[in-house]
């Protein structure tokens, strides 16, 4: 028994154990925490995962390579384009398999237009979170101008199946170019709405500033990544210091955690980390769509894909960090093992240790602020 | 640091503890000895130059043929940009190892996994409970020789096949 249970007698203050999820709007898909609270003081949450387990790993033991790369959309919805790259990534380094470049210029624009709209998601949701309804609005507004964009240039809406083994399904059109420098000209001023909106509001930081704050070490111990670790003041970036694809070739920031508002690593840092992250994928567009050559969008590869006996690790700089593709060949047509590590399982495991002592509200805007996504931590 | 130096760094630490080094493969490794894989963690953590502040992924790979499990640690340093594979092979009957959980607090949810997936037992785990599945599932599914119960609580598993499903 703590102090306040024996501080009045008659007065009802023992631990209280609330289930949060599985289907509360701000757990972000199908997962759960046992709180156990002392009023409105969080004494512990427990995450409990394993909703959304829909077992792609033993899946991809059972499908060719190119049968498996539509199984990775799934990993993430929100991010789908991201899952398929970190997969043929891996493909293509057992392989050998050179990607030709207008193929890899098709696969840097479908991946940052959906590493935009899944920021979008992420801070819309984040300021729904904490009762900010309008701003969600106008985030989902523009992800559907992205989902339109995304439609024409692979047909699909969420689950891309666009970037394959060798370069990517279809070519990426003129007409399709032309509209998407329409939308960054029309995007680029509604990010400074968006946080006069929501960025610069003074209740949204009060809620944030200095909530749940994450240091340099523990971002490392728990292996936060993306700008869970960035909001922690780590300028480190995937597409900057492990190069793939076409990235060496363009310039863009990598946006860290300022401590503007509040303490270095807490949930404004993070939030922050995002919006300026979508300014720079606005820069990175405007580039590739200028730089873009003529030529084939994919390579020729063999139906039958069998790369040489051997492992390898993809990793990816996808909206939620870091994302690693460890694949195990044995020579076959068939992978021996795939093994997805996605940054929000990682998150996840964090959220035990900065949950004790916050309030209940704050375990909202914590969850919101390392956007962990269910379908990313069950797979 | 190059693969190659880290482990030769390793093998100057623990003299006879490596089995094995492949460094000419795309993603090198080492094998290493199970009973002092806390002792090496820690070491490759914090010994400067080495600073492997980041255990980027824990996994495993189940070789029945060898009869064995390997346990597979991706091992990644911000600071020198530089990473490591290490693997440890445990006896498929009985795969038990020693928790890193001391080093790298993220492991606990890595080894879960692993114990949920593999059956691997990790030894002074604090908290070793499945974390995809519920806590009655039986069997490991990812090793290669799982077989699906045919009903789980009830619910069946089995899916009809398509024609007979119609003929219905």
């Amino acid at each position: 028994m703590n102090e306040t249970a024996q501080a009045e007698p008659g007065f009802f203050a023992e631990e209280m154990t609330i289930s949060v999820g599985p289907q509360h709007p701000s757990t972000h898909g199908v997962l759960r925490f046992v709180v156990k609270t002392d009023g409105e003081v969080i004494n512990e949450a427990i995450p409990d995962v394993g909703y959304l387990h829909r077992s792609i790993e033993k899946i991809g033991e059972k499908v060719t390579y190119h049968g498996y790369v539509p199984y990775t959309d799934r990993a993430d919805y929100l991010a789908a384009m991201f899952a398929n790259q970190a997969f043929c990534l891996a493909a293509e380094k057992l392989a050998k398999t050179e990607v030709t470049r207008r193929g890899e210029f098709c696969r840097v624009i479908a991946c940052e237009l959906n590493r935009i709209a899944s920021h979008l998601i992420s801070v819309g949701t984040f300021g729904q979170d904490i009762g900010a309804m309008t701003p969600f609005v106008h985030a989902l507004r523009e992800r559907e101008t992205i989902n339109n964009l995304m439609e024409e240039i692979c047909g699909a809406r969420l689950t891309y199946n666009y970037i394959r083994i060798g370069g990517v399904g279809y070519d990426i059109l003129p007409e399709t170019c032309t509209r998407i420098v329409e939308f960054l000209d029309h995007f680029e001023p509604i990010v400074d709405e968006f946080n006069r909106l929501l960025s610069g509001n003074k209740i949204f930081i009060e809620r944030l500033a200095g909530v749940a704050v994450v240091t340099k070490e523990e971002a490392f111990s728990y292996n936060l990544v993306g700008p869970n670790l960035r909001g922690s003041g780590v300028k480190w970036d995937i597409r900057r210091d492990i190069p793939y694809s076409i990235y060496p070739e363009l310039e863009f920031d990598v946006p860290i955690g300022t401590a503007h508002v509040g303490k270095l690593g807490d949930s404004f840092d993070r939030y922050w980390v995002r919006i300026r992250e979508m300014q720079e994928s606005c820069k990175i567009l405007r580039q590739c769509l200028k730089m873009m050559p003529k030529g084939p969008a994919i390579a020729k590869v063999p139906r039958k894909f069998r790369p040489p006996a051997g492992e390898c690790y993809a990793r990816v700089e996808a909206p939620r960090g870091d994302m690693g593709f460890y694949v195990v060949s044995d020579g076959s047509e068939y992978p021996y093992r795939v093994r997805i590590r996605t940054g929000s399982f990682a998150a996840m495991s964090i959220i035990d240790k900065l949950s004790k002592g916050i309030m209940v509200a704050d375990l909202i805007a914590l969850i919101g602020s390392l956007d962990v996504d269910a379908p990313e931590i069950d797979r | 640091m190059e693969a190659k130096d880290i482990y030769a760094a390793l093998e100057k630490q623990f003299p006879g503890k490596v089995s094995e080094f492949k460094g000419e493969v795309l993603e090198p490794y080492l094998s290493v000895d199970g009973a002092s894989i806390v002792e090496i963690c820690r070491y490759l953590r914090d010994s400067a130059g080495l600073n492997f502040a980041v255990l980027s992924d824990l996994t495993a790979l189940d070789w029945p043929k060898e009869e064995k499990i390997q346990v597979v640690y991706h091992l990644f340093s911000y600071s020198h940009n530089h990473q490591i594979v290490l693997k440890v092979d445990l006896p498929r009957a009985n795969p038990k190892i020693a928790t890193v959980e001391g080093v790298w607090k993220v492991a606990n949810w890595f080894e879960r996994e692993v114990y949920d997936l593999f059956g691997v037992i990790f030894e002074g785990h604090s908290d070793l409970r499945r974390i995809m599945l519920p806590e009655d599932w039986v069997g490991y599914p990812l090793r290669k020789d799982y077989v699906e119960e045919e009903e789980y609580d009830g619910i069946s598993t089995q899916r009809a096949p398509l024609v007979e499903k119609l003929l219905r």
